[in-house]
């Protein structure tokens, strides 16, 4: 967003302002503010008072800054006694994933803080640049809470009235959102903005919001975890019937939560006898469930997002499938090949084309075919099997399998080896398979919840590397605020150095404050928030993927790059080149 | 004081003579902004240089404005033990608030800057013309290192540590009362509560805070040789408890503990567990900062002027130019000639330690 388009809209805004919406301030204090939007909605019961949204948002600030695991804990199953109904809901919502989408353009929030507070275009962006969080900014802006008895709402408040203000027009949101604004401290209109622009995250597993509500309702975590996944709508559905043991026979689409594997740190040869691990290779896909049941079928990301009409190449699997079946395994772009699979998996870059998009064009179905490599069967015949052992699960899921019998299901291929020494050998060629290392599972295991440390593990192969100059630098977000910790690299290319990727993370909170220091000292231009600073730093990228790109300079874009380390060995002429690049992507890359 | 006195009589003797008659002719401004720091041509000395000059006039002691290495220093009465306790034996002159004093026909003066102990605005005059260079300041008083107070001026050169509108502080008796809370909270939990302040300013400021808790307060040795350089002067300041490695870790069960920000952190701090820590200072004012210092608690409380405090004393000197140095020098700077006042932004080495910089922790806390 440049300045001109700010001050454009907020002439325009201006413009609607006298027309359709009395001035701020004018008498409206008094008035509820539900009334610019029609009939009120009517507060649930249990709602916990009027303290509502002041709990929520102090509860935020708590876990947002917290540095003990246990105070967190301890904060959230407090929460769970003290809040009303309705708004636990919503907690437990917000903090399984189950984010509001964007009630609101964010443009328009900076243009009714500018307008408030009567400062230049220029100087909230100057401001929003240092705080690093558009919602924060303006929290930070507004001028000192006007504080009215009564004044304040729920959390489940403010979330239908969003819900309703959605689809009326710009007028009626500014009256709600300004005056909402006025009767807010700091940290309330922090947490509110937050829910407004759908950027709302906070630094709390969903396993610590599971326990804590463990812990107040006398439930175990693993029991509530189950409860809570799937299908269900905040808004509607109460507290009682979320967690009620029936609630979920219900539903006929929810997943059960997936198992989650720790990254392998030490030598395998720790984890024991070879004979007792099962090895797979790690797919660079979407994990996924496939749910048949009922009649119906149903795809869930490990997001927890229901994704059925993304992939209509399941379609197929409908009634192939045996009903009361769940099946864990990879969502992810494929090929038939003359390989002893008979598929060959496409790089990440693929799918990618296909997530996103509301509507699927015939097209990409052509060139991402999407199909689903299963390794892991957790219901069958309506019967929960994840208690039982895993080679029990494999077989039963390789009877589904030549069962259905469809290109589009494909089994994981379970690695042969004998030793440890044969297995780290057979690692070394995931690179050419597609699939980013190995996974081992314990063949006695269950399958659990989340993430638990001891019987699977994945195995993953070191990432690409190559050697770079930061060129640009920018400042960060969240707790990078005011420092410089956004970065842009280049390789040379003969004289000349071309930017390729740009990194926000992989090095210490001292390195960053050293190359802060650099840039401010060291920088030859300001763009915006964007300084070009002399190319003097050179540090190892790492990568896990490299596909071709026609939208960047290089022609080529990364997969989860970052700074692996600080070169502060090598000079700006030992840095790789573009054609060390190029050459990456011939061996590894999108071959389109 | 007869000492002092004397010392005053002697180094000053030179430029206490016969004024100046005229000036170089470069019909230009009273202070340059140079390489060694902000110097006056006529006076032929600088203020808060950054590396070692001849004569130096001294805004306050924190270590980025008063440097060591000079031949000569000059500073209020009450900066001077602080100098004296940082750099060691120099040549230290001091003077009282609103004394006037001549260097080579220079006009000069210090007024109160109410940033920390002794802390001063330096007044400069020659050819009637007034220059006014602010240190670092705040606007608001409390209650130890004396009031701000605005001087009438043709040029003002104002710091912007926190030059953006984003940092309004909250009345400090708010800020002491949930300080005083957190406390209390953590005396409950049976925690010690440890506030990591400057050992110079903000500490002494925090004494204040905490003393209506009534409860004993442990420091730092950082802390404890500032407060005893301070005691020295007269000042008066509630009492403190230097913790040594021979304090029972008993005392210190839930204890209220003020240590510097190169002691978070520390292995220093285990003594003290289990425990809450508390960082108070300006930077507090934006959530990432304080996720990023990785502690219990951040109180926004600061010893420099906030936007409108910056706002208010510039408007307050009448100055028909204001130069901005260290902090958000180009915003303030833009900001101010929007608004009709010509400004702009002078780059200088000041903001490197203390609570200008939030990432680097001092020295001193290692001792």
């Amino acid at each position: 967003m440049d300045y001109d388009t700010i001050n454009g809209m907020i002439e325009q805004v201006k413009n609607i302002e006298q027309v359709l919406s009395p001035p701020l301030g004018d008498g409206g204090t008094k008035q509820a503010p539900s009334s610019p939007l029609g009939p009120p909605v009517p507060e649930r019961t249990g709602d916990g008072g009027t303290a509502g949204f002041s709990l929520f948002s102090s509860l935020v600030t708590f876990l947002g800054t917290s540095t003990k695991t246990t105070d967190k804990l301890n904060a959230l199953a407090d929460y769970f006694v003290h809040a009303g109904d309705a708004d636990k809901v919503w907690v437990i919502a917000l903090f399984s994933g189950r984010r509001p989408k964007r009630m609101i353009n964010s443009s328009l929030l900076p243009l009714w803080c500018i307008e408030i507070t009567g400062l230049p275009a220029w100087l909230f962006e100057e401001s929003y640049h240092t705080v690093g969080d558009l919602a924060e900014t303006i929290a930070l802006l507004l001028p000192p809470q006007i504080k009215v008895p009564g004044a304040e709402r729920s959390l489940s408040y403010y979330m239908a009235q969003f819900a309703i203000f959605e689809k009326q027009d710009e007028a009626v949101k500014h009256a709600f959102i300004t005056q909402a604004w006025q009767h807010m401290g700091k940290d309330e209109r922090f947490v509110f903005n937050k829910l407004l622009t759908g950027g709302f995250r906070i630094g709390v597993s969903q396993k610590l919001m599971v326990n804590a509500l463990a812990k107040s309702v006398n439930i175990s975590p693993s029991v509530i975890a189950h409860r809570i996944s799937g299908n269900w709508d905040p808004s509607t559905i109460s507290f009682i019937e979320l967690l009620s043991e029936h609630a979920h026979t219900v539903d006929v689409s929810k997943p059960y939560p997936f198992y989650l594997a720790y990254a392998l740190e030490e030598d395998v040869s720790a984890l024991g006898e070879p004979h007792e691990w099962q090895a797979e290779w790690k797919w660079d896909g979407i994990r996924g469930q496939i749910i048949q049941r009922n009649n119906e079928l149903f795809i869930w990301s490990r997001g927890e997002e229901l994704m059925t009409g993304k992939f209509p190449e399941y379609d197929i699997l409908q009634g192939l499938l045996p009903e009361g079946t769940v099946v864990d395994g990879e969502i992810i772009s494929i090929a038939k090949a003359n390989n002893a699979w008979g598929f060959a998996p496409m790089p990440f870059a693929f799918l990618q084309t296909r997530i996103g998009r509301k509507n699927v064009t015939k097209k990409q179905l052509q060139e991402a075919p999407v199909g689903f490599i299963a390794y892991d069967l957790l219901e069958f015949n309506y019967e929960d099997w994840r208690p039982r052992p895993l080679t029990e699960r494999r077989a039963k899921l390789e009877e589904i399998y030549a069962q259905v019998n469809q290109s589009v299901f494909r089994l994981s291929p379970v690695i042969q080896y004998n030793t440890w020494d044969e297995l780290i050998e057979l690692r070394r060629q995931s690179r050419d398979l597609f699939a980013e290392g190995l996974m081992l599972k314990r063949k006695s295991s269950e399958y659990q919840v989340g993430r638990k440390v001891g019987d699977w593990w994945k195995w993953k192969i070191d990432p690409f590397t190559i050697d770079a100059v930061m060129i640009y630098a920018q400042k960060g977000h969240g707790r990078r605020s005011n420092l410089y910790t956004d970065y842009t690299f280049a390789v040379r290319d003969g004289d000349k150095l071309v930017s390729f990727a740009k990194a926000y993370s992989g090095l210490t909170d001292k390195e960053f404050a050293q190359v802060d220091n650099f840039v401010k000292r060291n920088s030859i231009e300001k763009f915006g928030p964007v300084r070009t600073v002399k190319p003097e730093l050179v540090f190892e990228i790492a990568f896990e993927g490299i596909a071709a790109s026609s939208r960047h300079k290089s022609g080529v874009a990364l997969r989860f790059p970052r700074i692996s380390r600080w070169r502060t060995d090598k000079k700006t002429d030992e840095i790789n080149t573009l054609d060390d690049l190029k050459k990456m992507l011939q061996l590894y890359g999108n071959k389109t | 004081m007869v000492e002092q006195a004397e010392n005053t009589q002697q180094a000053l003797s030179s430029p206490l003579g016969p004024p100046v008659p005229e000036r170089t002719g470069d019909g230009g401004a009273v202070i340059t902004f140079t390489d060694k720091g902000l110097y006056c041509p006529a006076g032929n000395f600088y203020i808060d240089p950054w590396k070692p000059v001849d004569k130096a006039v001294i805004t306050h002691a924190h270590s980025d404005h008063a440097k060591f290495g000079s031949r000569y220093y000059l500073c209020h009465h009450l900066t001077k033990p602080l100098l004296q306790a940082r750099l060691g034996n120099n040549n230290y002159e001091s003077i009282g608030w609103n004394e006037i004093v001549y260097i080579n026909g220079v006009k000069v003066s210090l007024h109160p800057a109410g940033h920390i102990i002794g802390s001063s605005q330096i007044r400069v005059e020659y050819n009637n013309e007034v220059w006014v260079v602010s240190g670092d300041y705040k606007t608001e008083d409390d209650g130890i290192s004396g009031a701000f107070e605005p001087i009438k001026c043709n040029v003002f050169i104002t710091e912007s540590t926190f030059g953006l509108p984003i940092y309004n502080w909250l009345p400090q008796q708010t800020i002491y009362n949930n300080i005083c809370n957190w406390v209390t909270g953590n005396t409950q939990q049976n925690q010690a509560s440890i506030l990591i302040a400057y050992s110079l300013g903000k500490a002494q400021r925090l004494l204040k805070a905490v003393e209506p808790l009534q409860q004993k307060i442990w420091v730092h040795g950082a802390i404890y040789n500032m407060h005893q350089a301070i005691v020295s002067t007269g000042v008066q300041l509630p009492e403190v408890t230097y913790i040594t490695p021979a304090t029972p870790k008993e005392d210190l069960k839930g204890a209220l503990i003020i240590a510097p920000p190169g002691a978070q952190g520390s292995t220093w701090m285990k003594k003290f567990l289990p425990y809450e820590v508390g960082v108070c200072s300006g930077w507090m004012q934006v959530r990432g900062n304080v996720r990023r210092s990785n502690v219990d608690a951040g109180f926004a409380l600061s010893d420099h002027a906030d936007w409108k405090g910056l706002l208010t004393a510039v408007k307050a000197t009448g100055a028909e130019k204001v130069y901005v140095t260290h902090g958000f020098q180009s915003a303030f700077s833009r900001y101010l000639n929007d608004n009709g006042i010509w400004s702009a932004e002078v780059k200088t080495e000041y903001g490197t330690e203390e609570e200008e910089a939030p990432e680097i922790p001092t020295t001193e806390g290692d001792l």
